[in-house]
């Protein structure tokens, strides 16, 4: 049984992995050391960027997702395409067809995540209306985001917003359609055609509410199957509802184009994305109102788990955008609906992952934070990463912890080596006192 | 009673008009209070007073030395600098007043809200500036302000 708790998209495959040290230091959480030759990925503090994915060589690293089979247990089952699925194929493919493409492969139904965006959007607008929120309120769209918040800033929780994801709006949408059209909940899957592992991991732990993902299939796995006869397929008349405003969100910016006027801003790219949320901390930004922030370079079209390059992939967006300008209403009796029912209420509340501390005990954190400062001292200063770990200061954490030895450090190991040869030395000179001359 | 005893200490020297670095003595004490487990709210407001006093130095100074102390039950911080000093103190606190040139403005800085903010935050404030001199801050942080 897999523990939905701390179940993780990125997984190394051991066979693959050579212990180089290329992840480690990328790790923007410092989630991973190289123990015994092989990388090891730490579950507490992983928060699925994918980051590890796309840097390591030999490529050890995969997003785990979930095959196509899986549909086939439901006589309903629903496709919510990302939006950055439409930027996968080539300009000119009309969205009817690519919806029409996911029926063919066996979906019953689809509705799209773009529909479930813009409808999030006017509730956003409506929560940023509100007087007392701490500014800049941060988007909860990219759960890698929201994990390393939860990770590394937890002082920025009550900064986040606190709706649910254009996923989560859209799968709830979805499965209240199909009730509505008579479909019992058991009969009724819902799937995620996900360009991003840390989305898998969003699927995997939305739990059995109407807001309940069944399973989460890569965008390049649709997409080999659709490359070649998407082309041909007919027209489908309306299968497509969503407009510009929900497209957009396949990319870094498209967020606050779908919301009213305002100060927003717009960060990508997990390295930028720490060093805006290191400035809000620092209470910089606090005139900016909604930030977005995506953990993969150009949003969710450079998510691994899409095909295209993300800058090829955003000349197909705009292309889209100007080709779906029209936007279908909705009325605030709806909105009033589905706020009833939960919609854009998140199923869990953020939480702050205390993994940074050095000791639940608050003494003893300190006293560890005095040893790590004293064994710095001591460590060469090179970040080199033959002990493992990313740093030495991050080798100096581990050894507080418990979770490494000073002579894992190759240099710690030579002076150890060296001051025993010392001590040999001194040893072999001694004489027992009955053998030993008396000196001149 | 051994209560009040300096559990860790940082001093790090600051450089006028070096906007690069800027920020890295308040995000690395922010790294400390962290992983010694310092409640994410108190750690918030040290850290906004931190950057603020240390971007003043950046700002407005030519050198300091930003030092802090941290003890079981609060945290500390000296920001000594070597620099115009403050001729108007009240007039300083004001928010929205500011000295700052235009392209520092531009770059962000420079709204005139840092002093007001170092008050909020912290218990207590003390500022010690001679002109042409330089200028001294001193905050401090109760992890139990009522006590
Ligand atoms: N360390 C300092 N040295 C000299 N002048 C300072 C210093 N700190 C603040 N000041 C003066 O006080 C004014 C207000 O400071 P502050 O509230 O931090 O706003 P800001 O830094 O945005 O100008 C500054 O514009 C500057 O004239
Ligand atoms: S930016 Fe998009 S694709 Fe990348 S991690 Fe975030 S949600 Fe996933
Ligand atoms: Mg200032």
């Amino acid at each position: 049984m897999i523990n939905e708790e701390i179940f993780h998209s990125v997984r190394l495959d051991e066979e693959k992995c050579k212990g180089c040290t290329h992840c480690i230091r990328h790790c923007p959480t410092e989630a991973i050391r190289v123990k015994q030759g092989k990388a090891r990925i730490d579950e507490e503090r992983c928060i699925d960027c994918g980051e590890c994915i796309r840097i390591c060589p030999n490529h050890a690293k995969y997003a785990q997702a979930d095959s196509l089979e899986v549909i086939k247990n439901f006589s309903c089952a629903i496709a919510l395409p990302a939006p950055a699925f439409y930027a996968q194929f080539k300009v000119g493919i009309s969205l009817g067809k690519m919806l029409q493409g996911l029926l063919h492969l066996g979906f019953q139904e689809v509705f799209e995540v773009a529909r479930g965006a813009e409808i999030l959007a006017e509730e956003i607008n409506r929560y940023l209306k509100k007087r007392w929120i701490a500014t800049p309120v941060i988007s909860s769209a990219c759960p890698a985001v929201v994990r390393l918040i939860e990770v590394r800033f937890p002082s920025l929780i009550e900064n986040l917003l606190p709706l649910d994801s254009p996923l989560g709006v859209a799968a709830k949408l979805a499965r209240m359609q199909a009730m509505e059209k008579g479909y019992r909940p058991e009969e009724i899957g819902v799937f995620f055609i996900t360009p991003c592992p840390a989305k898998v991991t969003e699927s995997r732990q939305s739990g059995d509410g109407l807001g309940s993902i069944d399973g989460a299939i890569s965008v390049a796995n649709i997409y080999s199957r659709l490359v070649n006869i998407v082309g041909e397929l007919e027209e489908p008349p309306s299968l497509s509802l969503a407009s510009f405003r929900g497209i957009g969100w396949a990319r870094s910016g498209g967020e606050q184009d779908s919301l009213e006027e305002g100060e927003y801003m717009a960060v990508d790219g997990i390295h930028q994305v720490i060093s805006v949320l290191e400035k809000i901390e620092m209470g910089e930004l606090r005139n900016v109102v909604y930030c977005e922030a995506q953990a993969c370079v150009g949003g969710c079209i450079g998510g691994v788990l899409a095909v295209q390059n993300p800058f090829i992939a955003k000349v197909g967006i705009n292309h889209l955008l100007k080709r779906y300008t029209e936007f279908r209403p909705i009325k605030e009796e709806e909105m009033e609906e589905w706020r009833r029912k939960g919609v854009f209420e998140r199923k869990e509340i953020y939480q702050a992952k205390e993994v940074l501390k050095l000791d639940k005990d608050f003494k003893r954190a300190l006293e560890k934070y005095q040893m790590i400062e004293k064994l710095l001292e001591r460590l060469p200063g090179l970040d080199c990463g033959a002990c493992g770990s990313p740093t030495c200061r991050a080798l100096a954490e581990d050894i507080v912890r418990e979770k490494a030895e000073e002579v894992d450090c190759p240099f710690m190991l030579q002076e150890q080596l060296r001051a025993l040869v010392r001590e040999v030395h001194a040893l072999a000179s001694k004489v027992p006192q009955t053998m030993a001359k008396k000196e001149e | 009673m051994e209560e009040d005893k300096v559990l860790v200490e940082i001093e790090r020297e600051i450089v006028g008009g070096d906007f690069q670095s800027a920020g890295d003595v308040s995000g690395e004490l922010k790294k400390v209070l962290q992983q010694v487990g310092f409640p994410p709210s108190f750690n918030r407001r040290v850290v906004i007073a931190a950057y603020e006093a240390e971007m003043n130095v950046v700002i407005h100074a030519y050198r300091g030395i930003f030092a802090t102390e941290i003890y079981e039950d609060r945290v500390h911080i000296e920001v000594d600098d070597q620099g115009p000093g403050i001729p108007d103190l009240e007039l300083a606190f004001q928010e929205g007043y500011s000295t700052a040139p235009p392209h520092i403005r531009e770059m962000g800085f420079g709204a005139g809200y840092g002093l007001s903010n170092m008050k909020k935050c912290s218990d207590h404030l003390e500022i010690d500036t001679r002109i042409g001199e330089g200028t001294k801050v001193v905050m401090d942080f109760f992890l139990n302000p009522e006590k």
